[in-house]
């Protein structure tokens, strides 16, 4: 009796698999070798946080695109014809983020997490990465330790890291004369790598850290800690805060008359900033950008696809996590199947230029995706020609310059 | 020696700013005994509601300073009216949790309607750059808000002191029951006054706008501090919360300058150290503790 229901269930289980082989793949495809019969991606940010407008919901518009393009691109011979995406709040918490990856990879079943803003939070979700045996594509954090110490087979780093920011910025306006810094940093993860970063890079190329001022965290009042920074006579000041800080900073910055005469140098700022506070408080301001919307007329055709889907202009997340999802995608076409370790040979020492990635390597020997990065310039006002137009690329930073060559702590 | 001077005016100029900013917090637990935890996000609707009108209708820093004032008081009175009036009976904790819940809704309800990202708002015309003292220099703004955070300081004072209004409001808190015997109607003096304390948050919210990011959690942080001043200055005590202040921005802007990453923490020291040793804040009565 036992025996026997044993046998139908098995039956009726073979069959409804050989029924969903069938109907997914097609007799001429490699559909079976898909996991549950579908690609699932997630994505894992800030949706209501200070990370939102960054990335945040409209990534999921950018994710669609890719699969749009890859379904496009492949047809029926596309080896994932089912494909999904399952998106999660973290709220910018390790502890969040982690319980959150665990669920996409166990319960709903994704292949691959894609962004993850927040060092802290990519950090405890490349952990999983390693426990599942899952991919995760970095896109929204700049930890360097995610290509160094905490480094692991499934986990990539796309579109910027701590060292490029450092790199670019520091060494141009190093260049252009300016020798001699103060650093204001909030005292966290995040602005204490960004510190050492950018000395360690202004050293290198024969400039001066006067000083290094380390603030709360976060903070609102930077009267005084300007007051200090400029008491030496710097040529640049470097500010190191982000999101709501940074805004704090800037207008302080400002209303203490140093527009114009000290060199003001921001460590990381996203497209969004300088469009929800307007180019006059920024004006003149030089960062590092991973990626600009107008760079170029391919650039610009993808960010109106995007803007006619959002109704806003790219960030350089937006892009990455496009970039990133499709690149995964084309590793499963090339590996016939989505088993994250095939995939991951797919990918490792790729090289790729596309939208977002020009010059683009995978690096084999710790996953850090390298790619040509760009000095940009906050635009005047007279200079803005239409919404968003808000960027003057200096310089193009070769891939081999802007990214530090792998860190010996990093161990497969 | 300089920049001993350049830090001190740098502390009380922001010291005037937080002195109005705590002021509306003194004054609401002063006259209903209510400790309004809503006052961070009265003060972020402040900065939020300039940079609508300038955004919707043009209305620049000038006409946003007395017409946000004047929005927030109605916002205090509707907000004494349906919800604070019904709980005051009860223990002060009830009204905390009220204020407390008040704050969670009003900052996701800016955040669902204008986003998380801070919102653009300018130096009003004529109060850019700064003013230079020999080898002192301050920003113009920054000097502005603190002599007219002063100025309404002096004037709040002067009107609970001075005036009859003010003698009615003080009697109906010193002593509801006797004052109501001597034919005072206590209870009309309740809304207004936790209006207007509503309104000088709103105040300093328009006040915040051009030198502080503008966005729906910029009242978060800012509260802690000011429960800070109200605390070391005497919960209730106007002049308490003015002295305490001026000292907190010193306390900041010293701290910023010799102990930079502890600039924050300093603060709380000083709070513990004033609570420690006067339980009731430098100007508060003991009785209240």
């Amino acid at each position: 009796m036992r025996t026997k229901s044993i046998a139908v269930a098995a039956t009726a289980v073979t069959g409804s698999l050989l029924l969903a082989a069938c109907g997914g793949g097609g007799p001429a495809s490699a559909g079976g070798k898909i996991s549950d019969g579908k690609v699932v991606l997630g994505l894992l940010n800030d949706q209501s946080g200070v990370y939102k407008d960054l990335s945040g919901p409209n990534s999921k518009v950018a994710i669609q695109m890719a699969i749009d393009d890859y379904k496009k691109k492949y047809g029926d011979k596309a080896v994932a014809k089912d494909i999904e995406i399952v998106q999660a709040d973290h709220q910018n918490k390790p502890d969040i983020a982690n319980t959150k990856a665990q669920e996409m990879y166990d319960r709903d079943k994704a292949d691959i997490i894609l962004d993850v803003p927040t060092s802290s939070a990519a950090l405890a979700v490349a952990n999983q990465a390693k426990a599942k045996k899952k991919l995760y594509i970095n896109i929204g954090a700049g930890s360097t330790a995610l290509t160094g110490a905490s480094c692991n087979k499934y986990t990539f780093h796309w579109a910027y890291d701590t060292a490029m920011l450092a790199a670019g910025t520091a060494s141009a306006v190093v260049d252009q004369g300016g020798k001699n810094w103060s650093i204001v940093y909030p005292d966290y993860a995040f602005g204490q790598d960004m510190n050492k970063s950018f000395t360690a890079a202004i050293e290198k190329g024969g400039g001066k850290v006067q000083q290094s001022i380390a603030t709360p965290f976060p903070n609102d009042n930077f009267a005084t800690f300007i007051t200090k920074a400029q008491s030496s006579k710097p040529d640049v000041i470097g500010t190191m805060a982000a999101g709501g800080d940074l805004v704090n900073f800037v207008k302080q910055f400002n209303q203490a008359g140093l527009q114009g005469k000290t060199k003001l140098a921001v460590g990381l700022m996203f497209i969004t900033d300088i469009h929800n506070l307007g180019v006059d408080q920024f004006q003149g301001t030089q960062f590092t950008d991973a990626w600009y919307w107008n760079f170029d007329d391919q650039n610009r055709a993808w960010a109106d696809r995007f803007k006619a889907k959002t109704n806003v202009r790219p960030s350089f997340a937006h892009a990455g996590n496009y970039s990133a999802a499709l690149n995964y995608l084309e590793a499963v076409q090339a590996a016939g199947t989505d088993k994250a370790d095939d995939v991951v040979k797919q990918l490792e020492g790729k090289k790729i230029n596309d939208v977002f990635l020009r010059n683009g390597e995978v690096r084999a020997a710790d996953h850090n995706v390298t790619h040509d990065v760009y000095l940009a310039k906050v635009k005047s006002k007279d200079q803005v020609k239409e919404d968003w137009d808000l960027e003057e690329i200096v310089k193009t930073i070769p891939a081999a310059t802007a990214y530090a060559p792998p860190s010996g702590a990093c161990k497969m | 020696m300089t920049a001993f001077i350049q830090y001190t005016l740098q502390g009380l100029s922001t010291g005037g700013f937080y002195a109005l900013s705590a002021l509306g917090l003194a004054v609401i637990f002063g006259v209903l005994g209510v400790v309004n935890f809503s006052h961070g996000a009265c003060y972020m609707l402040g900065a939020v509601a300039a940079t609508v009108l300038l955004d919707t209708l043009g209305l620049g820093f000038w006409a946003a300073l007395p017409l946000v004032t004047l929005l927030m008081f109605v916002f205090g009175v509707l907000m004494e009216r349906l919800l604070v009036r019904w709980l005051l009976k009860l223990d002060p904790l009830y009204n905390f949790l009220l204020t407390f819940g008040i704050t969670l809704v009003l900052v996701d309800l800016v955040k669902r309607r204008y986003g998380v990202s801070s919102l653009p708002y300018q130096v009003p015309a004529g109060l850019e750059g700064r003013i230079d003292l020999g080898s002192l220099s301050l920003s113009r703004y920054q000097l502005f808000v603190s002599v007219f955070s002063v100025l309404v300081c002096l004037a709040v004072w002067m009107l609970l002191t001075k005036t009859r209004i003010g003698m009615i409001v003080r009697a109906s808190t010193e002593d509801a029951e006797r004052s109501r015997a001597l034919g005072i109607n206590v209870g009309r003096w309740v809304t207004p006054v936790f209006g207007f304390g509503i309104a000088l948050a709103g105040l300093a919210g328009v006040l915040a706008a051009p030198f502080r990011a503008v966005n729906a959690d910029m009242g978060s942080n800012f509260i802690i501090v000011l429960f800070a001043v109200v605390v070391i200055g005497g919960l209730g005590s106007i002049l308490g919360a003015v002295v305490a202040g001026f000292l907190v921005g010193l306390v900041e802007a010293f701290g910023q300058a010799y102990a930079d990453r502890f600039s924050q923490v300093l603060i709380f020291v000083l709070m513990a150290l004033v609570v420690l040793i006067r339980p009731a804040g430098l100007f508060g009565k003991e009785e209240a503790a």
